[in-house]
């Protein structure tokens, strides 16, 4: 349905766009510091965005000359992100400013980065994905290096920066083949000549998808594209890492989605062979790379990639179920993860940040709270039931069975069971070695707040799963029924 | 010999392989990686005109204009970031890019 000029469906990125550049204005000529007013004003612009993207209609509407679609997929994706970014930026108030750079920029370019990633779920034309994703990507280089008087963090913005922009060269060169070899830009037509193909894609193509596949690989951080992940999360402030391991992956997974399902989903034995590659790599570095880290920051990078390989299984089955699955997947990881975030932003001893595995030694004592909290995402990250990772594990497992991918599903059962043993490893330090010297006590409302909701999330996940997973079922229904 | 598409989809594959080596093997300094991410998205760029020249579809120049402006966005966003990273580290050189590793 073409509907041109309603512009309701693009409330949520008029929202952010229109007060990502008043904030802007405000934070520069307002007299004094008005961080603290901008980034209230951005989490209520992110959160009125979130309210206008879960009240869109059912409905596949396409607007902009079709560069831009809004249907339930974009919503649940979006609804995701917006949530996401809110809470990272809620976390990262009194960080920012106990370190010292608190600046206005950030909750600024915090909606900028997520307006980038509506942007991107909703594209339908390979212009308006480039011009998404680069919104994002520009806004996350600048964010990773904030804090400019930090040799870590300027390392940390360089090395994503230029691996980034390597993989913006790979997509591009990905969409010039796939517009070259299709005759155009747009998603339903590349679709259409796809099928008209009956198949056999013509070999520029496959070359073309080849290389978006790779480009969003890196953005995903999936191996054999994750070198830069561990490097990144260590150096920036761990603020921004909580915020990169949320909003941006999901942003660039449903995009990955969205790209090999909808104009290239004639092809799906043609990808579905660099997805499996791509998974079975992801799982057993996130499983195997952890075990030896120090650095809580670096393992939860590591951790990452290994969830990415995960969600991927989902997208390998290539059907209505498997979407449905990296949905709910990637939903209650972003979830998890920032309850993990919440508590290694708390980890604070005299004033001073700590981030080895090793501080956190005999946490049940002196914070049980806090150990408690940490504990329930590290059993859920590891997927042990009831918790909520259980069932995101259920569903892509179950996806990739019921499509046959017999020995994936076992490869990515295995690699859990790999990984459970660093995630356990924490649960050991907290709850049985000797103490470390103990923690300040939690002062900090937001983080305390997410921590809260991330844990009973997690927790109660399995006595009420039927809003997430049937939000799910409806955006993956979408992308095939459309 | 008239020059076709092939042609110019050879130059393209060459010049954006160039900027890919470039990135990987140069040991040198970071000026020089981001001369090599412009070359990739050049490549990119002379693919694009080939195409839209060949379909005759304006689609393709469109997204090169998009690209050439996005380019200049990132290469203002890049240096900016170099020279953050050389007021605290007092080089540019790729192999001191070292702090974190494992």
């Amino acid at each position: 349905m073409i509907a041109d000029f309603a512009l309701a469906p693009l409330l949520p990125e008029l929202i952010l766009a229109l007060s990502g550049m008043a904030l802007l204005m405000l934070g520069a000529f307002s007299s004094g510091d008005a961080t603290r007013t901008v980034s209230g004003f951005a989490v209520a612009a992110l959160l009125a965005a979130a309210a206008a993207a879960a009240t869109q209609s059912d409905m596949r509407v396409v607007l902009m000359s079709g560069t831009f679609v809004s249907d339930p997929f974009s919503s649940f994706a979006k609804v995701a992100i917006l949530l996401a970014s809110a809470a990272a930026l809620l976390m990262s108030l009194d960080y920012n400013e106990r370190e010292g750079f608190a600046r206005f920029e950030y909750p600024v370019l915090m909606v900028f980065a997520a307006l980038g990633m509506t942007m991107m779920v909703s594209a339908n034309d390979l212009i308006s994905l480039y011009l998404g994703l680069e919104l994002q990507s520009l806004s996350l280089y600048v964010l990773a290096a904030i804090r400019r008087d930090s040799a870590r963090a300027t390392e940390a913005g360089l090395k994503y920066f230029v691996l980034g922009a390597l993989s913006s060269g790979l997509l591009l060169y990905g969409a010039s083949l796939i517009y070259g070899f299709s005759g155009s830009t747009n998603f339903e037509t590349i679709a259409g000549v796809m099928v008209d193909h009956g198949g056999g894609a013509p070999v520029g193509v496959v070359f073309g998808i080849v290389f978006v596949a790779a480009a969003l690989a890196f953005k995903v951080s999936a191996a054999p594209f994750h070198m830069w992940t561990p490097d990144v999360y260590e150096g920036a402030p761990t603020p921004v890492t909580a915020f990169f391991a949320a909003a941006p992956k999901l942003a660039a997974m449903a995009l990955l989605v969205r790209v090999l399902v909808e104009p290239l989903g004639a092809l799906v034995a043609d990808w579905r062979q660099i997805v499996v590659f791509v998974a079975i790599a992801s799982m057993a570095i996130g499983a195997f790379a952890a075990i030896a880290q120090t650095s809580i920051k670096r393992l939860m990078a590591y951790s990452s990639i290994g969830h990415v390989g995960y969600a991927l299984v989902g997208l390998a089955a290539g059907d209505e179920t498997g979407v449905r699955g990296v949905l709910v997947y990637m939903a209650i990881y972003v979830v998890m993860n920032l309850g993990a975030f919440a508590v290694i932003l708390s980890m604070k001893r005299q004033g001073r940040m700590v981030e080895t595995i090793g501080d956190l030694a005999g946490l049940s004592r002196s914070q049980p709270l806090l150990a408690a909290g940490l504990a329930v995402a590290m059993f859920s990250m590891a997927g042990i039931p009831p918790l909520a990772g259980f069932f995101g594990k259920f569903y892509v497992f179950m996806a990739a069975v019921s499509a046959g991918l017999y020995p994936l599903a076992v490869i990515g059962v295995v690699a859990s069971v790999i990984g459970a043993f660093y995630y356990l490893r924490i649960v050991k330090i907290m709850y049985f070695d000797e103490p470390a010297p103990a923690f300040d006590p939690v002062t900090e409302p937001g983080q305390a707040g997410v921590l809260g909701v991330s844990t009973a999330f997690t927790l109660l996940f399995f006595l009420w799963p039927v809003p997430l997973v049937d939000a799910a079922a409806k955006a993956a229904a979408a992308l095939f029924g459309g | 010999m008239a020059i076709g598409l092939a042609h110019y989809l050879a130059v393209a594959a060459i010049l954006f392989t160039l900027g890919v080596i470039g990135i990987f093997l140069n040991r040198k300094n970071v000026i020089v990686i981001l001369m090599s991410i412009e070359l990739m998205l050049l490549a990119v760029n002379i693919n694009f005109v080939a195409f839209s020249t060949h379909l005759g579809d304006l689609v393709g120049q469109v997204f090169a204009l998009f690209v050439l402006t996005v380019a200049a966005a990132e290469a203002a966003i890049g240096l900016a970031i170099l020279v953050v990273y050389f007021r605290n580290r007092g080089t540019i050189e790729v192999d001191d890019i070292n702090m974190m590793k494992g």
